[in-house]
């Protein structure tokens, strides 16, 4: 038992960045317990084709599970097809993202294998028979350093909180066809509701332009659509304020009761920065506060603040990220 | 219908968190303890489905010391009929110890839908809900912001990144609340007296295994002070160069 498995996600025929962070947690591992690393890529018929960008990250091997009905993520045929994997291998460690998904899929697995997770982790080390691990709770405020003892120990790796690391030399990465047969669910999906497909995941975007009340109307958030896009790489946020008002989708929401992000940059905009909007975005590398009350709290914690109208200093952001972005 | 709700007893967020000389859990010193936020939802979620079907109750179930008490009766005030509290000296950090104490308590007990918040505010693992669904093998439906039975069904839209998706389920079965559901109701001076005569019944947690364990607990490193680079747009070529050349994110 020295081998790690991780457990990845595939978007557009690619793996989803979180999968890369996993193997990034996944591979010192495997060399620290002289074992190796292994994928399993679930989904859509071609959903293997994502195994070179897996090789690159780490992965000796990469476990292929294809089928038409594997094209929507499902609980239960995929808790099934993952803790099944895992009793047929020689898993010390199974590492998930703290996507949505992975966040509903290894609870799932872990109870099926009668065994325990740690959730939401920002790093794992080995310490004898155990894993070590942190875990940011209370909002953020405190962290918390947990010892896992369990056999296979599972884990969740938190968005953002480690970055992909390509393998120097990556080697020919095995790929193997698992069958699958998906398990008829007892929860049946009747209509998938998008929101905005042409906006990129909070959770993986390298920027994030927030937006809370200070913006005072919904269509204001023009203002920071425009923004976002001249950075080219930035996803649109909002405080629960915003939501509440429903100036944008709850799924926007950044917080305590929201997602958890940590972008390499975060701009808020007009966001005053209450404790349970910044337990969502305190971890961001670089942090901008646009706001015109010079003792907003936000500007306790950012790196960067501009006093001022947002209606006045965003559209001379927008131009000038649109200039040196060429 | 017969529901539960199983909810946490939380330390409100708002204030400073100190540490605990033993390194190993939070001062409780001058912390305010309330029902953990999206557990309140279910609560209300439970209310609203009694209501709306107009039969049916709501038993509310927490775990951990004596203390947990006060949550219990504060749920039996906002309306929940009966209470059960499993005790243990302290809540544990293994989800999978929690799910099986709550699994053993609610296997068997009849019950048309079991409810819990998506994850507690406290240790943010939003583990436990699932597991109990494993560990009951009923259908389990994660992170719902609507909510609606008829008969012995559910629908629900249960939200995923980028969207949200429709679902329909078979009772009994287990959900999460996430927010945009309900906003958890004050109790009454009419409840806070009637759930002081509500049976809350009290009895041993059974924990399973705890292979999960604190071995220590830290405050964040403070951020390094910001700055205020200026006034108005005319701060923003600075602000540009300082992304640049500084901070390196454009």
């Amino acid at each position: 038992m020295s081998d790690v498995l991780v457990i990845a996600e595939a978007r557009g025929g690619e793996p989803r960045k979180i999968a890369l962070e996993a193997l990034a947690v996944a591979r010192p591992l495997a060399d620290q317990l002289g074992g190796s690393v292994h994928v399993l890529l679930a989904g859509a018929p071609g959903v293997g084709a994502g195994a070179v960008t897996l090789g690159a990250h780490g992965a000796d091997a990469v476990l292929v599970a294809e089928h038409p009905g594997l094209v929507n993520y499902d609980a239960e045929s995929q808790a099934a097809l993952v803790a099944g994997r895992v009793k047929s291998g020689a898993y010390r460690v199974v590492v998930f993202g703290a996507s949505a998904q992975g966040r509903d899929l290894a609870p799932r697995t872990a109870a099926r294998l009668r065994t325990t997770l740690a959730s939401d982790v920002t790093s794992v080390t080995l310490d004898g028979d155990a894993l070590v691990v942190t875990h940011p709770g209370y909002t953020g405020k405190v962290i918390l350093t947990l010892r896992l003892s369990a056999n296979p120990a599972l884990v969740s790796v938190r968005p953002g909180a480690v970055q992909p690391k390509p393998v120097a030399k990556a080697g020919a990465v095995e790929q193997v066809a698992l069958p699958v047969e998906p398990a008829a669910s007892r929860v049946v999906t009747t209509e998938t509701v998008l929101g905005d497909t042409r906006q990129l995941d909070l959770g993986e975007a390298p920027v994030i332009i927030a937006g809370g009340r200070g913006l005072k109307a919904a269509e204001h958030f023009a203002l920071v659509e425009d923004l976002a896009t001249a950075f080219g790489n930035a996803a649109v946020g909002a405080t629960r304020a915003v939501t509440d008002e429903g100036w944008r989708p709850h799924s926007d929401q950044i917080g305590q009761t929201g997602r958890l992000v940590s972008p390499d940059l975060y701009v808020a905009v007009g966001i005053s920065g209450a404790i349970q909007h910044l337990a969502g975005m305190r971890t961001s590398r670089c942090i901008v506060a646009i706001n015109k009350d010079k003792e907003a709290p936000i500007f306790k914690v950012a790196d960067y603040g501009i006093v001022g109208d947002v209606f006045e200093v965003v559209p001379a952001l927008t131009a000038a990220v649109r200039t040196a972005r060429g | 219908m017969k529901i539960a709700v199983c909810i946490k007893r939380v330390p409100e967020m708002d204030g400073a968190f100190r540490i605990a000389a033993s390194g190993l859990a939070v001062d409780e010193t001058g912390l305010k303890w309330d029902i953990s936020d999206f557990d309140g939802y279910a609560v209300e979620a439970a209310l609203q489905l009694t209501e709306k079907a107009g039969a049916g109750e709501v038993t509310v179930i927490s775990l951990g010391p004596v203390v947990v008490q006060e949550t219990l009766r504060k749920a039996l005030s906002m309306g929940c009929a009966k209470a059960v509290h499993l005790a243990c000296d302290q809540v544990p950090v293994d989800p999978f110890a929690i799910a099986t104490a709550l699994a053993a308590e609610l296997q068997g007990g009849g019950y048309d839908l079991v409810m819990f918040g998506k994850m507690s505010i406290d240790s943010a693992n939003g583990a436990v809900g699932l597991m109990v669904a494993e560990l009951l093998g009923l259908p389990m439906v994660h992170a719902c912001s609507k909510l609606d039975i008829a008969g012995a069904s559910g629908t629900a839209r249960r939200e995923v990144e980028g969207g949200g998706e429709l679902v329909r389920f078979p009772l009994p079965a287990v959900v999460s609340i996430d927010e945009g559901i309900a906003r958890p109701r004050y109790p009454s001076l009419k409840g806070i007296m009637a759930a002081k005569k509500k049976p809350l019944d009290s009895r041993p947690a059974q924990l399973g295994n705890v292979a999960l364990s604190v071995v220590r607990m830290e405050l964040p490193s403070a951020r390094a002070a910001g700055r205020i680079i200026g006034e108005g747009a005319a701060a923003v070529p600075e602000l540009v160069r300082l992304l640049q050349t500084e901070a390196k994110v454009l």
